[in-house]
């Protein structure tokens, strides 16, 4: 049984590369009476098209600045592609950088319900999920502590507590799984992996290639905003790693 | 109608994620501080006091209750400006998350708006402690207050999802709103008499939205004035023109923002 989840389909995204960012008013009149508006184009992503079945796990590997995050803001629905279209059938529960909804100033508990409703949950399923969150993160002892007190490592945990404390149908992950001590790490392992014999979709960008060939069965690379290739995780790592 | 009914689910869904920011505001804002939401009660007070000593000691108005009268312009237009201020800066505030995760962004304004508004509460319920202090009677036609901070509201909102959308392209808009909020203040009459602004400044008197807020709300507390139709379609049009107008800016832009925050 294989079903689309995510449809990608010729998605390029263009940004303004000029040297400065006009964001006042006040030059924005001086460079119009100068006619020094100019307009840089820069094409992060060339048009890319994949499909993604549900179930699968996918890995994305590339260089610094080769688009793939920002290719998953655009599965992620935080960004609209400049042309092309993307379609998604699920709940994304996001993992771009943990605990980015958090509030300095609130305390773990507070933070747990913001966090929470940030990623669409209402105050119910949070408050059936709350035991189950302080359980994993381990951080009973600092329930009402403002998190801005919090090291980062704990932080991370909370963030990723949260983020995947629903079976989600599709995960997003960006490089996060690099913080935290290696118990937190093995313990963060064991619920994607959780997640996924779940029947849950993966994306995974990481600069480690053993991660992607361990998790990901399926691999796609990008360069410069173009899709190189699309295929075996494995052999997408070795042409990758020989390139 | 497709678009309408898929912003409707949306809110729907993420009206727990509303509440958690307006709680949050709220929260922050009086926390560790010693007096706590006593502020919200003594600060208008302390305002008044200071303006009436000044204006009914200097200038003499001859305006009846003038403590109220006060008060009545200033917690409406403080509501204002407190609101659209915050919400302006709503969504530059928010980058961190906007970047992250989708999230619907007029939560942002929206959410500043409504912990204005429960400070408006908290200002409503000082007016009253004055009310008793300094015997004015109280009239049935208060009942109608929730009317007017309804439609005050909407204007609040309107004005908020502009500001925010400018403020993401252009980040002097915050200067140039401080600037005209003080001349929109002195261009309503919370301290003077409405007659003050005479012939002259008559088209301020019938554009200024704010002016005829306040008239409604002075109606009902001090002149026991069942508003008329005509006021009540006045304020209830000039605060959906500026909630369809805000929402239709807000919506054509809102996929740039990120760019630019």
């Amino acid at each position: 049984m294989s079903s689309t989840i995510i449809q990608v389909e010729n998605v390029s995204m263009m940004f303004n590369k000029s040297k400065e960012h006009i964001d006042n008013l006040k030059e924005y009149f001086i460079k119009l009476v100068k006619h020094q508006l100019y307009f840089e184009e820069f094409w992060a992503l060339k048009n890319i098209s994949f499909n993604v079945d549900k179930g699968e796990a996918i890995g994305i590997i590339g260089l610094n600045g080769s688009g793939k995050s920002t290719l998953l803001k655009i599965i992620a629905q935080v960004m609209k592609p400049t042309i092309g279209k993307v379609n998604v059938y699920g709940s994304i529960a996001p993992l771009i950088e943990l605990g980015a909804g958090f509030d300095m100033n609130l305390s773990a508990r507070e933070n747990i319900f913001l966090n929470g409703t940030v990623l669409g949950y209402s105050r119910k399923q949070m408050k059936s999920y709350f035991e189950n969150i302080l359980d994993f993160s381990e951080l009973w002892d600092f329930v009402d502590v403002p998190i801005k007190n919090f090291s980062s490592g704990m932080i991370a945990r909370l963030g990723f507590a949260i983020a995947t404390v629903s079976m989600p149908d599709i995960l997003i992950v960006d490089e996060i799984l690099s913080v935290g001590d290696y118990k937190f790490q093995e313990k963060c392992n064991k619920r994607m992996q959780q997640i996924i014999e779940n029947g849950a979709t993966i994306i995974l960008v990481s600069h480690s290639i053993e991660q992607i060939r361990e998790l990901c069965k399926r691999a796609i690379w990008l360069e410069k905003g173009c899709m190189v290739m699309d295929g075996l995780a494995d052999v997408v790592c070795d042409k990758y790693m020989n390139s | 109608m497709k678009k309408i009914s898929v912003m409707f689910s949306g809110f729907f869904k993420y009206k727990d994620l509303l509440m958690e920011l307006v709680s949050r505001d709220i929260k922050i804002r009086y926390r560790r501080s010693v007096l706590g939401l006593f502020w919200t009660l003594l600060n208008p007070i302390l305002m008044m006091t200071v303006m009436t000593l000044v204006f009914s000691g200097l200038f003499r108005f001859d305006i009846e209750n003038f403590p109220i009268y006060f008060f009545t312009g200033h917690i409406l237009f403080t509501f204002l400006t407190e609101s659209t201020t915050n919400g302006m800066h709503s969504i530059v505030e928010s980058s961190n998350l906007i970047n992250k995760v989708y999230i619907p962004k007029y939560l942002f304004p929206l959410s500043k708006v409504l912990s204005s508004g429960v400070n408006l509460i908290f200002s409503f319920v000082a007016m009253i402690f004055v009310m008793i202090a300094t015997g004015v009677k109280f009239y049935s036609t208060m009942l109608l207050t929730p009317l007017i901070i309804f439609y005050l509201l909407l204007l609040a909102a309107g004005l908020s999802l502009i500001l925010a959308s400018c403020q993401v392209f252009f980040r002097d808009t915050a200067q140039l709103y401080s600037v005209f909020t003080l001349l929109w203040m002195y261009l309503t009459p919370i301290f003077y008499p409405v007659s003050l602004l005479g012939d002259k400044l008559k088209i301020a008197l019938t554009l200024n939205p704010m002016v005829h807020y306040i008239t409604y709300f002075r109606n009902i507390v001090l002149d026991n004035k069942v508003p008329s139709l005509q006021q009540n379609i006045t304020c209830l049009v000039m605060g959906l023109m500026f909630f369809c107008f805000g929402l239709c800016v807000f919506y054509r832009k809102q996929d740039k923002f990120i760019l630019h925050i």
